[in-house]
């Protein structure tokens, strides 16, 4: 685990809006890193605040505390200008809504140049055409589709285009924000597909920021369950399923319906109930409570999370 | 469903799946959004009436006063109120003025005050909104307190100050709509670019560096021209009707000078006795504005259709 | 089976639209049948006519859309004649389904809560209005029962509620109020297209166990439009799946889960992430769903099925039965086919089921 380079370290992040009375706290206390060539992704609902920490990496949203690394490097608050265009070129984001993230009025071969054009990342235009050919071809459409407009594409379709805009400026962090959750059932399959492959090929690493931790297990090496702006659970995928302690994320759990209709006739719905913390006194803590496997509770909390573990295991 | 017995042959059970290339991405065929809405556009019958009666009515106002032998400022008091007939299509009027080239010169005026308000709307109303909108903020505060304050003054002091310092002409009027005309639009655009602003393309093109100049005017401009040039559509007709107001109430034009509102203006005074001297320019305002609205009606439903439901 | 009361009635249901002068065949020989007291999903994904159908339960179809032929034969109990009527809504009036049928025999839950409800209307005048209206119901009585309404759907607060309006309230609750409108009146059938894909997860655990509970509490009959496999296990009684405007499969949930044989159905179960082996590509389905304005030869569903059989292309499947509740149009199940295997994600799911004992 040490050799592992850390390609994003987030620390003790802290991401408000408005000011004074109006002060709304987003994220709070966030800490986690992500390796590079893995796939690591942040599970929450809506208002937990995923979202907003995808957009700060991306230097979209700005940070109240804590800080943002890239490589070893502060990526958040004010950096100069080359840091600035370097975060935008190796750092892109895939967004959710294949019907809202393209410009309407501009031709496939635009959208998916864009970057290229504002940051004169290409020798000329025969060198422009080209970078846009060989990304529309590595996401499966033909090249030929770079004339076309939005309109005439497939759902499917249009978040492959918004994938090949992110690939042509050779990234080598991508956040993909709820990148399926907006596709039928067979498409997104095809699009999972495609960024496993697409990350085995390149060496890329994503951040998956998505609600639904089902299909997170899939494509995930690692996951952190968010919620109110609080990362409450860490671990390695099969790990968290194995062994899921807070009790947010058996809620989580139990509320993704699995296609399995034994066992979701015979489940029972845990709901998540906040006031079970008592935190007044003993002050909770995020603690690595197994190898990779970090929680956030306090003592009392963490020796029952222990037991747990203990019971599970023996069976 | 065919009821013919069908005749099974020996090899039908053969799986013959992997044979054919179910790989290739179909997109609906290349045809361009504009064929949609051109599509769209001519099946409005409304719509193409409206084109009709403004393209037949800038035809005549252009080339009747180029061709016709009576000057519009041609004063024959011989032929004073002559009522319409053969030589003088529309009659004269008290001046002996014929009516026919005097209508359609008073309606060259009106396009024109027609052509100007757009322009206004467009690079003043359009550009102020699109700031004010995108910026927001601070900037946003500001831009739309100036514009309240502007629109509170009240248009017709605007116009008494206005007269005082110039002459009532053409140009007057032009500076009084400079003035007031813009607001809505702005406040249109504005709205637009607030609805907009937060979508995620925009959101993709700053993670793609793109600054705020390109942003403003190859993202969010090109998506929500339509709904402008719609807006202006609308406000041609108020704009016309503004003048005709302004020369009714005494501020616009001046003689010998001709618009469709001194024409009615002019004929008014004489309404009970020579009728047709005021509702003939009447009715072709009327038919403008009908025109121009019906216009503005079909260029918004073919632009933004409401979805089909499937 | 036999002694269950047969409420709906769906034969040979065609309908077409007509887009830009061009006719879309949407919907292609749909039979169904809907049982009281059951809860049937029926899957498919856009465009393979689920929502249509239901449109058409209702009555609400769109302007350009017209039934070509079939039958929707809706029969219901009087419960102070005692008697048992049948209508066929495919004949009915606009009229008389606006008066009869809708909201008050059956009613929809849509997908999106927020343009569901009237934005400038109170929470409270909102469920008031359709008992007023088809009830002749009193102010003050309706009032009181809207409170009631509100609180078996859990909402707190319920009085204070109903002052409120649809932005006060987060998006489940708003669900929850378009609930209680939809069950104001009793209904006999509540049909629920996509009723949670907007919502959040727990959210949507939580409104998915509260429209069980009204179903049992109410005597209600329900019909789920989902594309969403998780939801139909946990809700469905009876599943039909659609494709191109047809069901191609149907039984119940568990012989469409553990037992599948329409090649769709294996298709949409195997290209679920929650089914697939990690490292390993999901199975996921080229091409995309065929364009309804061309007549259609064969199976639909053929030109994407890399394992397809000739006769698939020729020949539209009949319905083959599987055991009495479960058929599947598909030409697999005739004796002269050659022996195909389920796919791994149908029997990686059926072992788990024996494994769980």
């Amino acid at each position: 685990m040490a050799e592992r380079e850390k390609l994003i370290e987030i620390k003790d992040l802290q991401i408000s809006f408005g000011s004074g009375k109006k002060k709304f706290i987003a994220v709070d206390h966030v800490n986690f890193d992500i390796y590079k060539g893995e796939t690591f992704s942040l599970v929450g609902e809506s208002g937990s605040g995923k979202t907003t920490i995808g957009r700060a990496i991306l230097r979209i949203n700005p940070t109240s505390a804590g800080e943002i690394c890239f490589k070893g490097q502060r990526i958040s608050g004010k950096i100069s200008k080359e840091l600035d265009k370097e975060v935008i070129r190796k750092c892109q984001m895939i967004f959710q809504d294949p019907m809202a993230s393209l410009n309407e009025r501009a031709k496939v071969d635009y959208i998916v140049s864009e970057g290229l054009i504002n940051h004169h990342l290409y020798k000329d235009e025969a060198d422009r055409e080209d970078k846009v050919q060989k990304a529309l071809r590595e996401v499966g459409l033909l090249p030929e589709f770079a004339s076309r407009f939005p309109h005439e594409f497939s759902g499917g379709q249009r978040q492959r285009i918004g994938i090949a805009r992110a690939l042509v400026m050779e990234p080598e962090f991508i956040v993909a924000d709820e990148p399926i959750s907006a596709l039928d059932v067979s498409i997104r399959a095809q699009v999972l597909n495609l960024l496993n492959r697409l990350k085995k090929e390149r060496g890329l690493t994503y951040l998956f920021i998505a609600h639904d931790l089902s299909v997170v297990r899939f494509i995930s090496d690692r996951i952190a369950v968010i919620h109110k702006g609080r990362i409450v659970e860490l671990a390695e995928a099969e790990e968290l399923f194995r062994h899921p302690l807070h009790p947010y994320t058996k809620a989580l759990l139990s509320a993704v319906p699995q296609p399995d209709p034994e066992v979701e006739k015979k489940k029972k719905l845990l709901v998540y109930d906040p006031s079970v913390h008592d935190y007044s006194v003993d002050k909770p803590v995020w603690e690595e409570i197994l190898p990779e496997h970090f929680v956030y509770g306090n003592q009392k909390e963490l020796d029952q999370y222990r037991k747990e573990i203990a019971e599970a295991d023996k069976k | 469903m065919d009821d013919k017995k069908y005749e099974f042959l020996p090899d039908d059970f053969e799986f013959i799946g992997d044979k054919q290339n179910i790989n290739i991405d179909e997109v609906a065929p290349a045809r361009p959004a504009w064929k949609d809405v051109i599509y769209r556009f001519t099946q409005n019958k409304g719509a193409i009436f409206g084109l009709a009666c403004i393209i037949i009515i800038a035809l005549l106002a252009i080339f009747v006063p180029m061709i016709s032998h009576w000057k519009y400022d041609a004063i024959d008091t011989s032929i004073a109120n002559v009522l319409p007939n053969g030589t003088h299509f529309f009659g004269t009027d008290k001046y002996g003025r014929d009516l026919f080239v005097r209508t359609w010169q008073g309606t060259r005026i009106s396009l024109i005050i027609a052509l100007v308000a757009v322009v206004i709307d467009i690079v003043v109303g359009m550009t102020y909104g699109l700031i004010s909108g995108y910026f927001g903020g601070l900037v946003d505060s500001i831009l739309q307190r100036i514009q309240e304050i502007i629109n509170s003054i009240p248009t017709l002091v605007v116009l008494t100050i206005l007269l005082t310092v110039l002459k009532p002409s053409l140009y007057t009027v032009i500076l009084a709509l400079i003035f007031t005309e813009w607001i809505p639009m702005s406040r249109i655009t504005r709205a637009q670019v607030l609805k907009i602003k937060e979508d995620e393309f925009i959101l993709a093109s700053r993670t793609l560096g793109a600054s705020n100049i390109f942003i403003l005017f190859k993202e969010i401009l090109p998506n929500i021209f339509g709904q402008l040039i719609i807006m202006s559509m609308m406000t041609i007709p108020n704009a016309i009707f503004y003048e005709a107001y302004l020369a009714f109430v005494g501020l616009g034009l001046t003689v010998p000078q001709a618009s469709l509102g001194t024409l009615i203006n002019s004929g008014f005074e004489v309404f009970t006795v020579y009728p047709t001297q005021m509702t003939i320019p009447a009715i072709i305002l009327a038919v403008l504005m009908l025109g121009f609205n019906l216009l503005g009606d079909g260029l918004r439903d073919a632009l933004d259709p409401t979805m089909k439901e499937m | 089976m036999a002694d269950r009361e047969r409420i709906l009635k769906i034969r040979d249901l065609n309908i077409s639209f007509k887009i830009e002068g061009k006719k879309v065949n949407a919907i292609r020989g749909v039979n169904l049948d809907l049982y009281k007291g059951e809860t049937i999903a029926i899957v498919g994904e856009s465009g393979s006519g689920k929502s249509v159908t239901t449109k058409a339960i209702m009555g609400i179809l769109a302007k350009n859309g017209s039934i070509e032929s079939g039958s929707i034969d809706y029969t219901w109990h009087d419960p102070d004649t005692d008697e048992k009527h049948t209508v066929d809504i495919t004949k009915m009036t606009e009229k008389e389904i606006q008066k009869e049928i809708r909201g008050r025999k059956i009613a929809m839950v849509f997908q999106d809560p927020m343009t569901s409800l009237d934005p400038t209307m109170t929470i409270g005048k909102q469920i008031m209005e359709p008992m007023m209206y088809h009830y002749g119901t009193s102010k003050e009585e309706a009032y009181k029962k809207a409170v009631e309404l509100l609180e078996e759907v859990g909402i707190t607060n319920a009085e204070k509620r109903m002052k409120n309006y649809p932005h006060q309230l987060s998006g489940g609750m708003r669900q929850r109020v378009v609930i209680a409108i939809a069950v104001a009146c009793r209904p006999q059938i509540l049909i629920c297209d996509e009723p949670t894909t907007a919502l959040d997860v727990t959210i949507q655990a939580q409104i998915l166990d509260l429209v069980r509970s009204l179903q049992s509490e109410l005597h209600m009959t329900v019909i789920y439009i989902t594309h969403d496999l998780g939801v139909v296990a946990n809700v469905a009684d009876r599943v039909a799946v659609m494709y191109a405007g047809q069901i191609v499969e149907y039984g119940l949930v568990n012989e469409i889960f553990y037992d599948a044989w329409h090649p769709y159905t294996w298709a949409l179960l195997s290209a679920l992430p929650q089914l697939g082996v990690k490292g390993e590509e999901l199975p996921s389905i080229d091409g995309t769903p065929p364009n309804l304005f061309n007549k259609i030869k064969g199976d639909a569903f053929a030109p994407r099925n890399k394992r397809a059989l000739a006769i698939d292309f020729e020949k539209e499947p009949p319905f083959f039965s599987i055991s009495e509740t479960h058929k599947a149009k598909t030409w697999y199940l005739d004796p002269r086919a050659p022996k195909i295997e389920q796919p791994d994600a149908i029997r990686r799911l059926r072992e788990r089921m024996r494994e769980r004992g």
